[in-house]
């Protein structure tokens, strides 16, 4: 059944180059291509606008006269496990999409149903965590019991689909403790929490615009609008109430220095369990701090500290506290008590009178929730075609200004109204893109046009995420790895078979995935996330002892190195799990020829073409392909 | 001082060109893979830094804090509850210097090094004062700065030509507040791993245990072959990248890179000298590095100085070790002619309490102390021979000549040509320097002028 199917698809995809080049439908050549090429990525059927994505970019490209070329299944199903679930598909998986006869409708089908897997909501909330800087510990600081009970409310949100200008809304304008409402963390995960710092942070995030690009008087105008945000600490270790606070009744200079002395729960509520009440409606089911985060229970400040005791507590506490306004910046005195309207200044530059009867968050959010707003919508599509499509529409995708205009601005203005016509859907909005020819197009330059990059010619290659990766290599050997966090004590560790996608916290960690950079989650920007290679990376791929030991002790190869099969059928189940599509006939070859012990200096070609193949030969075939830019690139 | 900028001194860089220098730039450092000069060029305040006398660095980290007054600062008329069980003190080759009886190898090499004898930061936090100590900013800043190993791997990479990374650490990453701060993960440390004294120094991703160079050529020859996707597309900037970083990485592999590690390189006599333990050889694989020009080396001293309790067997034990290595690696850098061009550092984030615990459950220990310790300097332009400050009797607080943290990172890095005063590249571009400016509430009583 299967040996057909390759040459199938070897051919159909001969007579694609073909087609391109002669524009004629060759005749099947007997012989296979002697070099596996490019036609195993790309699929014969030139694309035809499948939505209105489409027939806005074909147009441009082909005015830049690009004729574009759609990705074969097995690039597909690879490409959109990782970018929809950040997620290898099983050889299995992989396989059956291969080989589903239902040509017409198979790609639609598994897109739908990657939508509703659980490691959708497990990848786009660690997508989200970098944006939102979810780290319990330096420089944002919200401590572990915080930082679990902000992701587990992404989680869910992303989960209920929950539509995103409620999302932001939420985030914008609650109020309560931050573990029973989690969205008030939003406020605290913020290296500078002054009224500007705060400005820059919601500018940045929820208007894809950094305010130092701004008119002199915008990013001061919008920061009065947080000017009347009051953190107040509990007796609880680290829980800390986020709410309006017109009086800074909170703004004491002993705000951060009470560790020692925690100052009494609110005058109005003697259990710090009663939030105030929560802005706008925006109180949410109050998810269990603990859920899932048992072992990050900090314990009470001493608990860890037996054997540091010593020290006096000044010393210890003062590395772990959260930069409060009070304390770490000094400049920023507490504004004036606002007994009157306070002025402030929109971001397009219209003024307004904060009276002093409502939350002044709440007057923003009602500025930047609407269908009108400039930034809102356009932001979020944009970053959701940067995250799908590697590039955004305005790139950088939060770097949103004048005179740094759309590539396409037909594209993004579509974009931006199906967005707010089908209520901020996120889900819909990526359905729309990923069953676009746009997205699936091949990654196989066919132009050098200098256009052609920026207006989405290909699809192009990127270096997995650090996470990605990592759980990508331990899928194929059926291995784990250890995620810690050193700090702050007591250390946190996670569930062995928890996979990196699925962190919550960004100070949980492993040389891994700081090596491979991820995100600091120190800034919000996306860039933070480092994915251009450099040779320690190669080190670690090409020689560690880390790696190694997955491939000679993983459970999951051992079984198939190990089968009684012929090696060409080896060779494919080893390229369906690690590659996801079947190898070529040439590829097939190249794993057979290869000998470890045939192989002396360099001498690669072995003479006798020893049939039985040892395990070492294995290992290295499957080293070779993980550390093959087709497994390390999605492509 | 050198912290004597303005916050706006005409060498401004904008946000954006930070970002391209700090984090998405052609900056990659790890490895040989360099910034151009160029790109550095505006990091840097007009003025000239003084003339380089420390090519290379090597930090000897103390980890945990060690004792001062048992070791460098001996204080025997203090009595037994100060000085505990070890209450005798030895000459050394400068007369007026004495050490703890547990250091005869140092004793005998004072001339090359001096001690100060009057840090200071009063910090009794491990994190917060290991920061300090290698960051010279407070802890608890908005910003994570980077440790002083990262600052050197930005600013020397540029005129650095060798195949191991410029940041190196011997054989673990101290933790965070070592490594790169806001500059991002390419100014991490390159950690060995593996232990310099075993019979192969299996440097992780260099050499690997199981995989004979027949092996390690085979399976490369089967990569170029197997990478169909890589070689259909090498015209692709982001393949041509990734098999750039790759050949660097084989340099190290296969080439010559690999030998510096190479201990079986060395007279087996020579490495006797330097102590069969793994500082010892933590020693000699940092002295062959710098030989190569490896601007920054850290030992990452193995095994802990946190010594609350069971101190005086933890002392007995690992001082030896710390006297033996680090007095043949002054010796062995002098016998290079090394010493005069790499600048040796050695100390822990705090000292040790100078009155001994006896008291449940401590029974005999020393507890974190950051009012006054020890810091041993030597080569790369410090004189030799000296004793810098002093410590009250009892060893407990500052007599004289205070020294802080920006006054002796100061020192090194006026030594080593970099500029103290020089801002670094934040992404978000914050006003960030490599050291904190008077004005920022830094303390200081000036750098070491008295011995460079």
């Amino acid at each position: 059944m299967k040996t057909p199917m390759i040459v199938a698809v070897v051919f159909l995809a001969a007579a694609a180059v073909a087609a391109a080049s002669v524009a004629t439908a060759a005749e099947a050549p007997a012989a296979v291509a002697p070099v596996a090429s490019p036609n195993v990525f790309e699929s014969p059927t030139p694309p035809a606008p499948a939505n209105q994505i489409d027939r806005i970019v074909f147009a441009k490209l082909s005015s830049l006269k690009i004729q574009p070329v759609l990705c074969s299944d097995a690039v597909f199903v690879r490409r959109i496990y990782l970018d929809v679930i950040g997620t290898l598909p099983t050889a299995k998986e992989a396989g059956d999409f291969i080989q589903d006869p239902n040509t017409a409708g198979k790609r639609q089908a598994l897109i739908d149903r990657l939508l509703e897997r659980d490691e959708f909501v497990d990848y786009w909330a660690m997508k989200w965590g970098d944006v939102l800087r979810i780290k319990a510990e330096f420089p944002v600081n919200l401590w572990p019991n915080a930082a679990q009970a902000y992701h587990h409310w992404v989680r869910e949100s992303i989960a209920a689909n929950k539509p995103y200008d409620q999302f932001v809304r939420e985030m914008l304008t609650s109020s309560g403790s931050n573990f029973r409402v989690p969205p008030v963390n939003f406020y605290r995960a913020i290296q500078n929490r002054t009224p500007e710092g705060i400005a820059a942070a919601v500018a940045l995030t929820f208007m894809g615009s950094r305010v130092d690009s701004w008119p002199k008087d915008r990013p001061q105008g919008l920061a009065a609008f947080f000017s009347q945000i009051g953190y107040k600490p509990t007796r609880e270790w680290k829980e800390e109430h986020v709410f309006w606070d017109p009086l800074h009744s909170s703004a004491t200079p002993a705000a951060d220095g009470a560790k020692a002395a925690p100052p009494p729960p609110p005058a109005s509520a003697a259990k710090p369990a009663t939030p105030p009440p929560a802005a706008g409606g925006a109180k949410t089911a109050p998810p269990t701090p603990a859920a899932g985060g048992a072992k990050t229970t900090p314990p009470p400040p001493v608990a860890g500290g037996a054997k540091t005791t010593p020290p006096p507590p000044a010393a210890g506490g003062a590395k772990a506290a959260p930069p409060t306004p009070a304390a770490a910046e000094p400049v920023a005195a507490p504004p004036p008590v606002a007994t009157g309207p306070v002025p402030a200044i929109f971001p397009d530059g219209k003024k307004i009178l904060l009276l002093p009867n409502r939350d002044p968050r709440e007057v923003f959010a009602d500025w930047l929730i609407t269908p009108k707003n400039p930034w809102f919508a356009r932001s979020a599509v944009n970053r959701v075609w940067w995250w799908l499509l590697g590039r955004g529409i305005i790139h950088e995708p939060d770097d949103i200004r004048d005179d740094n205009p759309p590539s396409n601005p037909e594209l993004l203005a579509y974009l931006e109204k199906e967005f707010v016509a089908g209520g901020y859907d996120l889900k819909k909005l990526y359905r729309l893109i990923l069953n676009s020819n746009t997205y699936q197009l091949s990654s196989m330059p066919h132009s050098t046009v200098p256009q052609a990059e920026a207006q989405f010619a290909s699809y192009p290659l990127r270096r997995l995420d650090a996470e990605v990766l990592i759980d990508a290599v331990n899928k194929i050997t059926g291995t784990s790895d250890l995620y810690t966090s050193p700090i702050p004590e007591p250390f946190t560790y996670l569930p062995r078979d928890l996979p990196a996608i699925a962190i919550a916290d960004g100070s949980i960690t492993s040389p891994f995935l700081a090596l491979f950079g991820r995100s600091a989650r120190a800034t919000g920007l996306e860039n933070e996330r480092e994915n251009k290679p450099i040779p320690s990376q190669w080190l670690y791929m090409l020689n560690s002892s880390t790696i190694q030991i997955k491939l000679e002790q993983g459970p999951r190869l051992k079984p198939i190195f190990e089968s009684k099969r012929k090696p060409a059928e080896i060779v494919e189940e080893l390229y369906l799990t690690i590659l996801s599509r079947y190898p070529t006939p040439e590829e097939v070859k190249n794993a057979e020829d290869y000998s470890t012990v045939a192989a002396p200096s360099g001498a690669g070609k072995a003479a006798k073409a020893p049939i039985m193949k040892r395990r070492e030969d294995w290992i290295d075939i499957t080293w070779s392909l993980i550390n093959s830019i087709e497994f390390l690139y999605r492509h | 001082m050198s912290q004597n900028h303005t916050p706006d001194n005409g060498t401004r860089i904008t946000r954006r060109e930070a970002m391209r220098r700090g984090l998405c730039g052609a900056a990659g450092l790890m490895l040989a893979e360099r910034l151009g000069s160029h790109a550095l060029a505006a990091a840097e305040p007009a003025k000239a830094p003084a003339k380089t006398k420390a090519k290379s660095v090597i930090q000897i980290f103390l980890w945990g804090g060690m004792s001062h007054n048992d070791t460098w600062d001996p204080k025997p008329d203090s009595g037994r509850d100060y000085m505990g069980e070890f209450m005798q003190v030895i000459p050394t080759n400068v007369p007026g210097i004495q050490l703890g009886a547990l250091f005869p190898e140092l004793a005998k090499q004072a001339d090359k090094y001096s001690l100060i004898r009057s840090m200071t930061h009063r910090n009794n936090g491990h994190e917060t004062a290991a920061y300090l100590m290698q960051t010279g900013h407070a802890p608890g800043e908005r910003l994570a700065y980077p440790s002083i190993g990262a600052v050197f791997a930005l600013f020397k990479s540029p005129g650095y030509k060798g195949m191991i990374p410029p940041y190196v650490v011997l054989t673990r990453a101290q933790g965070r507040f070592s490594e790169e701060g806001f500059l991002g993960p390419k100014f991490k440390p390159f950690a060995t791993g593996s232990d310099p004294n075993a019979p192969r120094f299996e440097v992780e991703g260099v050499i690997a245990r199981s995989i004979s160079d027949d092996r390690q050529k085979a399976r490369r020859e089967l990569l170029g072959k197997m990478n169909t996707m890589g070689n259909e597309m090498e015209a692709n900037p982001q393949v041509a990248a990734a098999e750039n970083a790759k050949k660097q990485a084989y340099e190290l592999i296969l080439g010559a890179g690999r030998d510096i590690f190479d201990l079986s390189k060395e007279k087996p006599e020579l490495r006797d000298r330097y102590g069969r333990h793994t500082f010892g050889q933590d020693c000699l694989a940092a002295r062959r590095m710098v030989e190569t020009g490896v601007p920054y080396v850290v030992i990452n001293y193995p095994g802990g100085w946190d010594t609350h309790s069971n101190h005086f067997t933890t002392m007995r034990r690992q001082c030896p070790q710390l006297d033996q290595g680090l007095a043949m690696l002054l010796q062995d850098l002098q016998d290079h002619r090394l010493l005069e061009s790499t600048l040796v550092w050695c100390c822990g984030e705090f000292g040790r309490g100078p009155k001994v615990d006896y008291q449940p459950p401590w029974n005999g220990g020393r507890n974190h102390y950051g009012n006054v310790f020890s810091v041993l300097v030597a080569g790369g332009g410090f004189k030799g021979g000296h004793v810098v400050g002093s410590s009250d009797a009892k060893a407990e607080e500052v007599k004289e000549r205070p020294v802080y943290p920006v006054d002796l990172l100061g020192s090194i890095y006026q030594l080593a040509g970099i500029d103290s005063s020089a801002r670094l590249p934040h992404p978000m571009g914050f006003e960030a320097h490599v050291l904190p400016a008077a004005s920022e509430g830094a303390k200081s009583a000036g750098i070491l002028t008295e011995i460079m």
